[in-house]
């Protein structure tokens, strides 16, 4: 329990500073002694700030909220990885042990220009909202739905719409790649509804809204090197991808 | 003292025909008018998509405001294991009536009957909402929808996705309330922390928003205000909420008038990752589900070092199989908890700091297989590695209870309004479903019952029956408002302390847990109620909030949610103080049966207390509403 043991690393830091979207940002660097192993990644940044405070400093600012990997808030380029080097892992979820001592971290917001920087590392992410209020939903109303279970879906079907449903929204997949694509958060919708009973009346206009936002946000095109994959804390395949490039060329087909 | 302000407005009639009945005598709006009607949700978790999704459906204009940066983020996103509906799929029994039974006992008779059985009936429809949206629940072979059992209940109801429930039901409703701002019908501001309440003439018509980004205060006019700002678990510091739940929005508004009901019942949850170190920020929860399967023990003798794998069967002592015999290692979580803290109190806590009891799935995988074990709780394993680097299909987890969830909030009757007219109160942040326990998987369930199927009603009775003066931003009082919040801000920014306010809440966290958490005393509380008036005061001398009120500025916010803490960790150990009775999640060391259970005074304390402020530095005044038990017979809560 306590923190002054023989395990613990002193950790030099490079944190881009940035006041505003408005101002011109740098690379500082931070050097935390004292850091535990057993101390998740934000746990270390909560050190630090209290650190930078003590030396009147302002603390660096960065998006975090649930700390166990489901919210999507938390972001951050970990040594020019997306939510750092562990697979299947948002940064939260990340550990210092991961870490030895003396080491260096250079830490990075997102970089795209659909998330543009609002300080440090906090990024502006709406462009998603966006994306899914132009489709990414069924139009059923409260209280006009039939008996759950009415329609049956196959376990697999169910599985395969629950594997691509399980996207947390955090970006990652937009900042690793070179493109700064949205095409894999834009299809775990798309396939999660297109999958399923309940999104086939919708399935045509859905994937054309959604894809006509996407480009208009400013995000950029697929070329097919699967960085978001590898990339993506929650495992969401690319094959993903090819089910929405499959409905967009049935919907323009269909017009 | 009895109080005429808390009139529950539970309707005659039986109990099964309240609801209908109620329904239809509720005042309407035509369909053109409701338009005419601003409705500001604030919170757009379960309980705030759903409403503000619903409402717009139903022509409402809505704002929504969240403190994150997309609704979708809210922390119902992070319930693991599953959502309670009397649906009886599984034919075993299962009906309204025994939820609501299940649910008024696992509350330990301290819910309102009315609003339970309602609960109950609306549960269903639940589910084929969450079915039509999209929500890909778990399925059996033949496509129909999977269902398990969950802590404190023999039937399985539970319907699940994965460990990710609250995220798949949370994504449901966050995608029909997108759907709304689509079409131009609810307006959505992301970054919002709400800082006053806005009252006219006693009615609730407005709040006023710091935007986060720029700074800036913002007023919002309308007819009503909804809060669905979730739960205070956060006033322990360490907790397995998200690290921006706090009780800033209710607090606004319970020192506008509205009334706190039960702050002191909180529940602890008994399958969390124990604490590692005084760096720790928050605890991570590990499904209840995993009792299911798995076994809870701790060495027979005390002080036993051994690894457990050395500890032969017959040293160990799986202490809830032992004492709750029928329910097992899935008893109610309340006392699965206070059973974990006793074993530990006697000296037979595992680990390295005595601080946890084993959660064991060996008999589970020697039974099924491996693979079996990992179809069920792969991912929730998988968490548990990452965290503690222990690999739970060789050793077994080790577990402690954190806490998770609050059972008291704003006092509401049963239209879901508080004791500001206009002023409605959805989910974890109103005190009224749970009583002093809840049972897994009942908290989602309750947030989509409040948002799809209860305010739908109950907000247009209101509007329909209230003075229909509209309010504009450039009324005087919220003038008044911005300018108070802009006082506030300035005291905390020219203080210049030397502590930071994370070191503040983490200094509350511990008076909060050591003495109004598992287990309380006349003495442990008294105490505490003069250590966080002390605490208190140094805050506000010496509290060290960095950088200026333009822009973004977390630090500054943080204050802000730990000043409101100080003050409501007051107002829970005063609550659990008065409470001469144990209950459900409240258990008063002077009040317990011979065998260490919790031992209820149904005849001086079957009631809400609600708490009405007074100033900060003064005590609130506790009023009582009686609740009345017609349908369920009060007995002692046993699960022997």
């Amino acid at each position: 329990m306590n923190n002054s043991n023989k395990n613990n690393m002193t950790i030099h830091l490079k944190v881009w500073r940035q006041a505003s979207n408005k101002e011109k940002g740098k690379m500082e660097s931070y050097t935390l002694s004292d850091v535990s192993p057993d101390m998740s990644f934000l746990e270390m940044l909560d050190q630090l700030n209290l650190k930078l405070m003590k030396e009147k400093i302002e603390p660096v600012s960065f998006d975090h909220d649930c700390r166990e990997g489901i919210c999507g808030m938390c972001s951050l380029m970990i040594n020019g990885h997306a939510h750092g080097p562990q697979l299947l892992t948002t940064t939260c979820q990340l550990h210092m042990r991961e870490y030895k001592d003396g080491d260096e971290i250079v830490i990075e917001p997102w970089r795209s220009r659909a998330f543009p920087v609002v300080k440090d590392l906090v990024v502006d992410r709406s462009a998603f909202d966006k994306i899914m209020a132009a489709g990414g939903f069924v139009s059923v109303n409260t209280g006009s739905a039939p008996d759950a279970n009415g329609t049956a879906i196959a376990k697999v079907v169910a599985d395969e719409a629950m594997d691509a449903a399980q996207c947390i929204g955090c970006g990652a997949c937009v900042a690793a790649c070179e493109n700064g694509s949205a095409m894999l958060f834009v299809a775990a919708k798309v396939s999660q509804l297109s999958l399923l009973p309940q999104g086939q009346p919708e399935a045509a206009s859905r994937v054309k809204s959604m894809v006509a936002k996407m480009d208009e946000m400013g995000f950029g095109n697929c070329t097919n090197h699967s960085e978001c994959m590898a990339a993506c804390p929650k495992g969401i395949s690319v094959e993903h991808i090819a089910r929405m490039n499959r409905d967009f060329l049935k919907s323009s087909l269909l017009q | 003292m009895s109080s005429h302000k808390l009139d529950s407005k539970v309707p005659s009639g039986s109990i099964d025909q309240k609801w209908n009945q109620h329904k239809f005598q509720s005042k309407m709006i035509n369909p053109s008018n409701k338009r005419k009607y601003k409705i500001i949700v604030v919170g757009t978790g379960l309980a705030g998509s759903s409403a503000a999704a619903s409402l717009a459906q139903l022509g409402y204009e809505v704002s929504a405001f969240c403190i994150q940066d997309s609704p979708r983020r809210a922390h119902s996103i992070a319930a693991q294991g599953g959502i309670n509906a009397a649906k009886n799929y599984q034919n075993d029994g299962d009906s309204v009536q025994r939820l609501f039974y299940d649910t008024i006992k696992g509350g330990d008779f301290r819910a309102r009957e009315a609003n339970v059985y309602r609960l109950a009936q609306v549960s269903t429809s639940i589910i084929d909402q969450c079915v039509a949206q999209g929500v890909p629940f778990a399925r059996e072979y033949g496509g129909t929808l999977s269902n398990r059992s969950f802590g404190g209940a023999q039937v399985s109801r539970t319907f699940y996705a994965r460990g990710q429930t609250g995220q798949q039901l949370l994504l449901g409703a966050y995608s029909a309330l997108m759907r709304m701002v689509g079409l131009g019908k609810v307006k959505l501001y992301p970054r919002r922390e709400m800082t006053e309440l806005v009252l006219v003439d006693g009615h609730a018509k407005g709040a006023v928003f710091k935007n986060l980004i720029t700074g800036e205060y913002e007023s919002h006019a309308a007819d009503a205000v909804i809060l669905a700002t979730g739960g205070y678990g956060n006033v322990y510091y360490l907790s397995t909420n998200a690290m921006a739940c706090n009780t800033s929005a209710n607090w606004a508004a319970y020192k506008k008038g509205a009334f706190f009901g039960n702050p002191c019942y909180t529940q602890i949850h008994p399958t969390c990752i124990p604490v590692h170190g005084e760096n720790q920020a928050k605890l991570t929860l590990m499904s209840e589900s995993l009792r299911n399967d798995g076994r809870v023990w701790v060495p027979k003798k005390v002080g036993d070092t051994r690894p457990p794998d050395q500890i032969p069967a017959e040293e160990r002592d799986y202490y809830l199989e032992r004492i709750y015999p029928s329910f097992g290692n899935l008893a109610p979580r309340d006392i699965s908890s206070r059973q974990a803290k006793n074993m530990c109190d006697e000296g037979r806590g595992v680990g390295s700091s005595g601080l946890a009891v084993y959660l064991d799935f060996k008999d589970a995988i020697q039974r099924d297989g491996k693979s079996v074990v990992e179809g069920k709780y792969g991912n929730l394993f998988d968490m548990y590695q990452r965290i503690t680097a222990e690999n739970p299909y060789d050793v077994p987890m080790r577990i402690f209870p954190a806490v998770h969830y609050t059972m008291g909030g704003l006092w509401v009757d049963y239209n879901l309004m508080s004791t500001i007219p206009g002023l409605h109160v959805l989910g974890e942040a109103n005190f009224s479903d749970h009583g002093a326990n809840r049972l897994g998987a009942s908290a989602l369930m309750q947030g989509l019952a409040d948002g799809y199927f209860v305010i739908p009603y109950t907000i247009g009775n209101y509007l329909a029956a209230s003075a229909s003066k509209k309010i504009e931003t450039n009324h005087e009082a919220f003038k008044e408002a911005t300018e108070a919040s802009l006082i506030r801000e300035n005291k905390f920014l020219n203080i210049k302390g030397s502590k930071g306010a994370m070191e503040y809440h983490k200094d509350l966290g511990k008076i909060m847990w050591d003495s109004v958490g598992m287990s309380r005393s006349e003495a442990g509380l008294k105490k505490a109620i003069s250590d966080i008036q002390k605490l208190r005061h140094e805050f506000h001398q010496n509290v060290n909030v960095p950088g200026s009120a333009k822009g973004f500025n977390p630090e500054l916010i943080r204050a802000f949610r730990v000043s409101d803490f100080l003050e409501l960790g007051e107002v829970m150990a005063r609550d659990a103080l008065e409470r001469n009775e144990s209950c459900g999640g409240h258990f008063r060391d002077e009040f317990q049966t011979e065998d260490g259970e919790a031992k209820r005074d149904d005849e001086n304390f079957c009631h809400v207390a609600a708490w009405e402020f007074q100033g900060v530095d003064k005590a609130p005044n506790r009023h009582q509403e009686k609740l009345e038990f017609e349908n369920v017979k009060l007995s002692t809560r046993s699960y022997k």
